[in-house]
């Protein structure tokens, strides 16, 4: 029992992650009928934001230490950040050991920028153009993106560490009647899967409770008519990719204590998005929501040893055998709408 | 009366000169016939590393190594480690008076780009040799094509027992120390730190270097009397590995052996920290991490979650200044890389060094660039000051015998460079194996193959 309860809790920690890149993809579909296969470069450019606050605020000046050299016997430095000069060595340490949470200010207006600028300055040309014209553009964007990021940053991954207060591991298993030590769950991760609630559930209400998000749902059911009555649905679709990049850009910065950031992390998780899109209908933002937690918990589980001594090499195939699973039965997926890339 | 051509003499002439052609090993009797005989006065060595993909900053501390290792032996810079090699061979102008020119090639870390771009170095540019790599499964498609080809292969960063195990090719050379020799030397050590009363619990990469790290850290640690609770097998391309780290603790075990390497380690790593395991207790004792394989580079991205974790390395760029001149050559090469590019060298770019150092004296002292007397030069071949201590590049493998050094990961690292501390070095006789070892068994070096 212990067992599958903390492989629940993983698959939310997944499934958060899925559902918050399958949210902005379905936004972007939804709204702008562009199949971007960028949007995993997004997630990625959110993780750097992290790592680039991260150096910004340990930006340093350097001070000899006395009576001891460095491994060419030159005189040894050290470094001091500047916020620990400014602020205070405890205060300076703290703005540093806080720095992922502080790049969600900072990744914010990035995110919007580029995915304003990437709707702009590229995608626009393609919204008339054939899905598969889309998706090469977008896939060799985000190739771009992604070299570009492995240029200035290199190839490593790099530590971007939750702030010391989160570092820790929750005993869950005391909290429901279990021994000591047999449901332990990471702080960060728990931190994680709240902070994707809580950003699923701001994307809705602003959908569901603003007049920007109310004539949005109405371009999304039918642009022409929107139109005609004399709103400029473009304008608030190019707001909506910006907002879907945001998303995905949260995303990548509160992921990076998780797995240390590297220019490929995008694409690890863009196919398996796809698939959460297809799965959950496209189209559909509940069914991206939906199908990113039902996958990810799906996946946890069959990473059980005792399933995969039965079915081995379970946990690699399992999103895609259900996503045929799904297709076969329901063409649409979970929650698809009619008439969605059916053209 | 009929006149015949043959006279004694005639006939004893001949005789005697087939006799000598016959006496004379195959290499020589085709001198002149090799692949890429260099008629110029250059030589060109192919260096095949990963520039692109998840190993691209070990592949181009590779490249730092080869470069400097070119500039030696063309007698530039400070000479290196050619000041300190027990051999006097080389001379510092270029190889047999050649100048060493070189290509470079992007493995990818995939095996047939690998292959692709050592094969056209081979075929376009006239790589003679070719060097490098990141990966057990690029260096054995890579050393199976030298063999085709009829180069040389002197393996960079592979660790996989079957490299020189079931894979070994008589075109192919590995400096690098390998699974059955990390487990060897670590398995005192661990003893020594977490007795022999211990449950692991194994998370393998599942490809070739993965199933023989893990193989023979079993054998090891079983023979110390460790139990092993469970072997389970992670995808490659897996980035989150909390589902597999998850049941480690409810499982019985109190150690977790990580046999990944490079990103998977990185990932890993992290995610068991972030698990407590770390700090948990487990059967009445602290739980305790081990990494057989370490990589400097990668061991950056796991930051603070590398401290006290013990793993084994080839080198480190420190042993000559903690050890003593038993490892010298060391602190020469780390003045010279460390001069150029301002930072110290990974245990990458030292071997890809020293096999560079090794091919080339090789060719001075069998007086060839053949394969073949390159290789019969190499087999066997004792030598000193390329900062391991002395070294055998043993003839039956083609694997080089060194010491083996345990190291943990810092507590309190003073920059970026110091992230490992040397916990000891266990003895190249501590590490050996016979040729006929079952976790080398399998394959044959063959015949040298001097190609066209």
């Amino acid at each position: 029992m212990d067992a599958i309860i903390l492989q629940f809790l993983n698959g939310l920690d997944k499934g958060s992650a899925y559902a918050l890149i399958a949210l902005g993809l379905t936004l972007i579909f939804g709204t702008l009928g562009v199949v971007n296969f960028a949007h995993g470069a997004l997630f990625m450019i959110g993780a750097f934001c992290a790592v680039t606050v991260q150096r910004l605020l340990s930006l340093s000046y350097e001070v000899e230490v006395e009576g001891e050299t460095d491994f060419l016997g030159n005189p040894m430095t050290t470094d001091i950040p500047y916020v620990q000069s400014w602020f205070g060595e405890a205060i300076g340490q703290g703005i540093i050991d806080w720095s992922v949470p502080l790049a969600i200010l900072f990744a914010i207006p990035v995110m919007l920028i580029v995915g304003f600028v990437m709707e702009r300055g590229l995608i626009q040309y393609f919204y008339k153009r054939p899905h598969a014209d889309q998706i090469l553009v977008t896939f060799g964007l985000a190739i771009v993106l992604q070299e570009i990021i492995k240029q200035i940053y290199g190839a490593n991954p790099i530590p971007t560490p939750a702030p010391e207060a989160f570092r820790g591991s929750l005993d869950f298993g005391v909290w429901l009647g279990f021994d000591p030590n047999t449901i332990i769950y990471p702080y960060w991760r728990l931190v994680y899967f709240f902070f994707s609630a809580f950003i699923i559930a701001a994307v809705f209400a602003f959908l569901q409770f603003t007049t920007f998000g109310m004539v949005v749902r109405a371009g999304m059911a039918d642009r022409e008519t929107v139109g005609l009555l004399g709103i400029n649905i473009d304008k608030r679709f190019t707001v909506m990719f910006g907002i879907a990049a945001a998303v995905a850009g949260l995303a990548g910065v509160m992921y990076t204590p998780i797995n240390s950031p590297n220019y490929h992390m995008g694409m690890d998780f863009l196919v398996l998005s796809f698939v959460v899109v297809v799965v959950g209908g496209m189209g559909s933002l509940p069914g991206a929501v939906l199908a990113g937690f039902l996958l990810g918990i799906l996946q946890s589980f069959a990473s059980m040893n005792w399933i995969k001594d039965i079915l081995p090499g379970i946990d690699q195939i399992i999103i895609y055998l259900v996503a045929i699973a799904i297709l076969l039965t329901r063409p649409r997926g979970l929650l698809g709408r009619k008439g969605v890339m059916e053209d | 009366m009929t006149k015949s051509n043959f006279t004694r003499r005639g006939v004893m002439k001949t005789g005697a000169v087939a006799g000598a052609g016959l006496a004379l090993p195959t290499y020589l009797r085709a001198q002149e016939s090799f692949t890429n005989n260099p008629t110029g006065d250059t030589v060109t060595l192919g260096f095949n590393v990963p520039q692109t993909g998840p190993y691209a900053d070990e592949g181009a501390d590779e490249l730092r190594a080869f470069e400097l290792a070119v500039e030696h032996l063309n007698g530039e810079g400070d000479g290196g480690m050619l000041q300190t090699f027990s051999s006097n061979a080389l001379e510092g102008n270029g190889i047999m008076g050649k100048r060493v020119e070189f290509v470079t090639g992007d493995t990818q870390t995939k095996s047939d780009a690998a292959r692709a771009s050592a094969r056209s170095m081979i075929e376009k540019d006239g790589a003679i040799m070719i060097s490098g790599g990141s990966s057990s499964g690029v260096a054995v498609a890579v050393q199976g094509l030298c063999q085709e080809a009829g180069v040389i292969f002197m393996a960079g960063l592979t660790h996989s027992n079957d490299t020189t195990g079931k894979d070994k090719k008589a075109n192919g050379f590995r400096h690098f120390f390998n699974a059955y020799m990390s487990a060897a030397a670590m398995a005192p050590v661990l003893e020594q730190l977490y007795g022999s009363d211990r449950n692991a619990y194994h998370l393998t990469a599942d490809y070739t270097w993965g199933w023989t790290q893990q193989e023979s850290i079993q054998a090891a640690t079983e023979a110390l009397g460790w139990t092993t609770v469970n072997n389970v097998l992670t995808p490659l391309a897996e980035t989150d590995f909390s589902a597999y780290i998850a049941p480690v603790l409810n499982s019985g075990a109190d150690v977790l052996v990580l046999n990944h390497y490079g990103g998977n380690m990185v990932n890993s790593l992290t995610n068991a920290v972030q698990f407590g395991l770390k700090e948990a207790q487990a059967n009445g004792k602290q739980f305790e991490i081990v990494v057989p394989l370490y990589s400097e580079l990668m061991a950056r991205g796991a930051g603070q979650a590398i401290a006290g974790i013990p793993g084994s390395q080839n080198w480190d760029w420190k042993i000559e200044n903690e050890l003593g001149d038993r490892y010298k050559g060391t602190n020469a090469f780390v003045q010279s890389f460390g001069e150029k590019y301002g930072f110290p060298p990974s245990q990458a770019a030292h071997t890809c060094y020293a096999q560079t150092l090794l091919y080339a004296d090789a060719v001075a002292r069998g007086g060839s660039f053949n394969p073949c007397s390159v290789a019969e030069a190499l087999e066997g071949y004792e030598f000193d000051g390329l900062g391991n201590g002395p070294t055998l590049y043993r003839a039956a493998d083609h694997q080089c015998f060194k010491d083996v050094v345990v190291v943990r990961g810092k507590e309190n690292p003073e920059n970026e460079f110091d992230l490992v501390e040397i916990v000891e070095v266990t003895p190249a006789e501590q590490v050996t194996y016979e040729p006929d070892h079952p976790m080398f068994a399998g394959g044959a070096l063959g015949e040298c193959n001097p190609g066209a």
